[in-house]
């Protein structure tokens, strides 16, 4: 797809399907973190879900077998498919041989990745989706938008024209009451006509042979125990031990789904069940316990999972439970939905994992630039997936171009410098630092030259870069020429604190003001401050899937920040995603002990500063007083540095007010790109409804990040700075 | 188990929109005919000195009954405290189904068997599998959808429950 018609498909979504989405997340958002305040656990169960799905993927050969013999000695038979097809063939064949003509099937993505409907339909079985949700997709002959939620992207009014176009009932369906009770009614019908049962499965215990099945309509249960056969089709990797492996995932899968405490059913099925066959022919006939003729096949799919397994960097998403929480979490996933997020089955921020698994790259690369690497999904995750990681490691190998399925699983990231097949747009923004130095040193000709139209044009055209958006404004005295002509504050070592500043290319060549006032808060609160040389962190190429570049680049930090953490020294960093990259990505980038020094020493500015006022620094050497509205930045909450920059404006008498959002939208280089322009937009437009509304409005703008400020400049009439150039003294 | 226990779980319902009347054996037959609406189907309980025979709820269950019948009556093998949930097992009497169709599921429930949380729950139902009883349903409150565009409940499942707990059992 070429970037304009990137542009139109996000725009037609924005435009049709965007309300209905924000309204959705919003809501499951609130309630996700509602109901997650309700425990103080749950980092806790995080963890033990996490070791349980690690130890399960770990042990999953074991497992299948385990599963084989218990299910068996239950009476029931477990087919582990190759992939869609074979799964297809399998289960055609069990609903043939049963004579079954009318399948009744319950929620389950993994049936949505082998097009199990399809197939059976081809042999003439008529196939009913019972989950309203589903029901919705079915009868619009749509794909599901969401892992939780399939019809997320439609409001009530348009299921009721559905529904009033497709059924005609004779009184129109207005309400969501009346369309789920005529939904309910005929899928109603549909159940007690089925010959077979379809489920998915949330967990499979191996030791029992049970599957759990999560859900809150009771179409799941109907389905696998009214009809005397039941079809569970899971992936592989949703083996458990056993029972006792249950607990946390019971606590954490309706939360991160859907901000409930718990689901309204957990069922957890043994099958061949023991509960009589509800068989409304014979309406009459007791229900005896007449069970002998019950049958029961478990599916469990592969379908490029092994591999996956073998994969150090795909692995992590066999640990996924599908919640749905990192797209409900993703802030362009709110505003343009799974349609435009997601390959040929699954959506969201975990998607691309799974499609690259499961379809192969090529699935994945439609829609794998949409993360933008915020990392606010990390912490939805109720079983820590990195999915931001994942996400960089595909882009990374798409950019490698190798396109032959499997390469990529084998060849893994070798680090050589990344290849010629880089697009021109993802070197540009990637190589941000070299760019940076040029226009700076010609500046202010290399501004008049950016904004001059011929070369805007250029621009556009060659990489992309959105003719709409205003570009940096470079500096010609750089942060580090200022520190080397000026004399330190008299208080400057009066705290026998020692620190070293990282200036990265925006604090260096761009916003020069935000690290000339870093310098001058330190050194007014008695630190000794350094500059060290600037070298991009790696942020900018690992956004862009450039991990190779990123790896030189960190590299090349961690050696001119050695010699300064050699000294003693501290590192204090302006802009929180090179934090995040210090505490977060080097440890991929780097050796542990050299990305383990650097993480463990180094600090946000504002935390700094709240360090340093806590252990009896005087605030007021700082300028104070007034009122602010401020934006904190997509990494720095997920790293939960926002609180420090509060708490040091609070202590230095200033009114804050934060931001909700999860992320402005610019994300880096994200909203320069002319196709995703409008979505930065867009998202962008949640922030500014924010900072214009009646309690902001007149309130001063800070901001962290460089990407958010150059938004915010974008988006609101009034300027913005960063929040330690509200506390440095004149 | 003590009133504590039976409060803790009867708070917890209310907040998943369950009514609980709490009674002894010697009052069940009368409260039970109190609760349900008729025409009600249910299973047998097998608890000591409850039955369901001399009440309006009809046994055993047929495909019409679980169509037509208002209330379903079943045991309820467990409940935990912390979210008022009933821990349902499959037995071949119907109990599940009892306790799916009807629009008003009734569950009847020891004051014994009330665990406080999920972790506990979870280590007797592995006792309970290992002795072969391995299909449980852990229900919450009624059955809900959101897919329509805003919470709806009673969808292919009880849209009413209540829970009536044996104190003396
Ligand atoms: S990756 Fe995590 S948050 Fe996303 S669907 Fe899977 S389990 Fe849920």
């Amino acid at each position: 797809m070429s970037r304009r018609q990137k542009a139109d498909r996000i725009r037609h979504l924005l435009a049709t399907e965007g309300d209905a989405v924000f309204e959705n997340t919003t809501h499951v958002n609130a309630g996700r973190l509602e109901a997650n305040s309700h425990r103080d656990d749950i980092e806790e169960l995080r963890s033990e879900a996490r070791r349980i799905k690690e130890d399960a993927i770990e042990r999953l050969p074991e497992l299948v077998e385990t599963v084989r013999e218990s299910v068996e000695a239950n009476g029931g038979t477990v087919y582990v498919a190759d992939d869609a097809a074979d799964a297809n063939r399998y289960i055609t064949d069990v609903v043939e041989d049963r004579g079954a003509d009318a399948v009744a099937k319950s929620k389950s993505m993994t049936s949505e990745e082998i097009d199990v409907n399809e197939a059976l339909e081809a042999v003439g079985v008529e196939v009913c989706e019972t989950d309203l949700g589903e029901f919705v997709i079915q009868v619009a002959d749509e794909a599901p938008s969401h892992l939780v939620g399939p019809a997320f992207h439609k409001s009530t009014g348009e299921i009721a024209t559905l529904f009033n176009e497709q059924f005609d009932p004779d009184v129109p369906l207005e309400t969501a009451t009346d369309l789920t009770q005529f939904a309910r009614d005929h899928v109603g019908e549909q159940i007690r006509d089925a010959d077979v049962g379809m489920t998915g499965a949330n967990f499979v215990f191996a030791d029992s042979g049970t599957i759990a099945l999560v859900t809150n309509e009771g179409n799941a249960r109907k389905c696998a125990v009214t009809p005397d056969t039941h079809v569970a089709v899971a992936g592989v990797e949703k083996l458990i031990p056993s029972v006792a492996e249950f607990p946390p995932f019971a606590e954490l899968i309706a939360r991160a789904a859907g901000g409930q405490d718990i689901a309204t059913y957990l069922s957890l099925l043994s099958p061949p069940v023991d509960s009589p066959v509800v068989d409304f022919e014979k309406p009459d006939e007791p229900l005896d316990g007449a069970t002998d003729n019950r049958e029961f096949h478990l599916v469990l799919l592969d379908n490029g999972r092994t591999e996956m397994r073998e994969d150090e960097d795909l692995r992590e998403t066999l640990y996924c439970i599908r919640c749905g929480a990192c797209a409900n979490s993703c802030a362009n996933f709110q505003h343009v939905g799974g349609h435009a997020f997601g390959g040929e089955t699954y959506t969201g921020g975990i998607a691309t994992g799974w499609e690259a698994g499961v379809h192969g790259m090529d699935r994945a690369a439609e829609f794998n630039d949409l993360c933008t690497g915020c990392s606010r999904c990390v912490n939805a995750c109720p079983v820590k997936i990195d999915i931001p990681w994942i996400n960089t490691v595909v882009r990374d190998r798409l950019n490698r171009g190798t396109d032959q399925e499997f390469d990529w699983l084998v060849e893994g990231l070798t680090p050589d410098a990344d290849p010629g097949g880089v697009d021109v747009q993802k070197r540009l923004f990637g190589n941000f630092g070299t760019l940076a130095r040029l226009g700076s040193a010609t500046a202010p000709v290399s501004n008049w030259l950016a904004d001059w139209g011929p070369s805007r044009a250029f621009l556009d055209r060659v990489a992309g870069v959105d003719r709409r958006r205003d570009l940096p404004e470079f500096q010609r005295e750089t942060l580090r020429d200022w520190f080397a002509s000026r004399e330190p504050l008299d208080t400057a070592g009066d705290a026998d604190r020692e620190v070293v500043l990282y200036p990265d290319a925006y604090t260096n060549y761009v916003l020069v003001d935000r690290g000339k006032a870093a310098v001058r808060t330190l050194e007014a609160l008695g630190v000794d401050v350094a500059v060290a040389s600037c070298h991009e962190s790696g942020r900018a190429p690992l956004s862009q899937g450039m991990i190779a570049t990123a790896r030189r680049n960190a590299r090349r930090v961690a050696d001119s920040l050695d010699p300064y953490l050699d000294d003693g020294r501290d590192v204090v960093v302006v802009e929180p995603s090179d934090l995040a990259a210090f505490r977060d990505e080097y440890e991929r980038l780097l050796p542990a002990n050299r990305a383990e020094r650097l993480a463990e020493h180094s600090y946000e500015v504002l935390e700094y500063v709240y360090g340093l006022l806590e252990n009896g620094a005087d605030a007021d050497a700082l300028a104070g007083g007034g009122d602010v509205a401020y934006h904190s930045h997509c990494q720095q909450r997920t790293l939960g540095l926002d609180v420090y920059t509060e708490a040091v404006l609070e202590r230095v008498g200033y009114d804050v007010v934060t931001s909700d959002v999860e992320c402005c939208g610019m994300a880096g280089s994200f909203g320069y790109k002319s196709q995703y322009y409008e979505l930065a937009v867009d998202v962008g437009g949640t922030l500014r409804d924010q900072f214009e509304a009646e309690e902001t409005a007149d309130r001063e703008v800070v901001a962290s990040g460089a990407s958010c400020q150059e938004q915010l400049a974008g988006l609101l009439a009034r300027g913005n700075r960063h929040p330690v150039e509200l506390l440095a003294p004149e | 188990m003590g009133t504590d226990t039976v409060d803790g779980f009867a708070a917890a319902l209310s907040t998943a929109d369950v009514d609980c009347t709490r009674t002894t054996a010697a009052d069940f037959e009368a409260v039970l005919d109190d609760v349900v609406d008729a025409p009600a189907v249910g299973t047998p309980l097998g608890i000591d000195g409850v039955s369901l025979d001399d009440t309006i709820v009809e046994l055993p269950p047929t495909p019409r009954l679980l169509d037509e019948a208002e209330t379903g009556v079943t045991r309820v093998h467990a409940g935990i405290v912390e979210y008022g949930t009933f821990v349902v097992q499959a037995d071949e009497a119907g109990t599940e189904p009892v306790s799916l169709y009807p629009r008003t599921h009734v569950g009847v429930v020891r004051a014994s068997d009330l665990y406080e949380d999920v972790r506990s729950v979870a280590s007797w139902l592995g006792d309970e599998f290992a002795a072969g009883r391995d299909s449980a349903v852990l229900a919450t409150g009624a059955s809900a959808t959101a897919d329509m565009g805003e919470l709806v409940t009673g969808v292919h499942g009880p849209q009413t429950v209540h829970a009536v707990v044996l104190t003396d059992r």
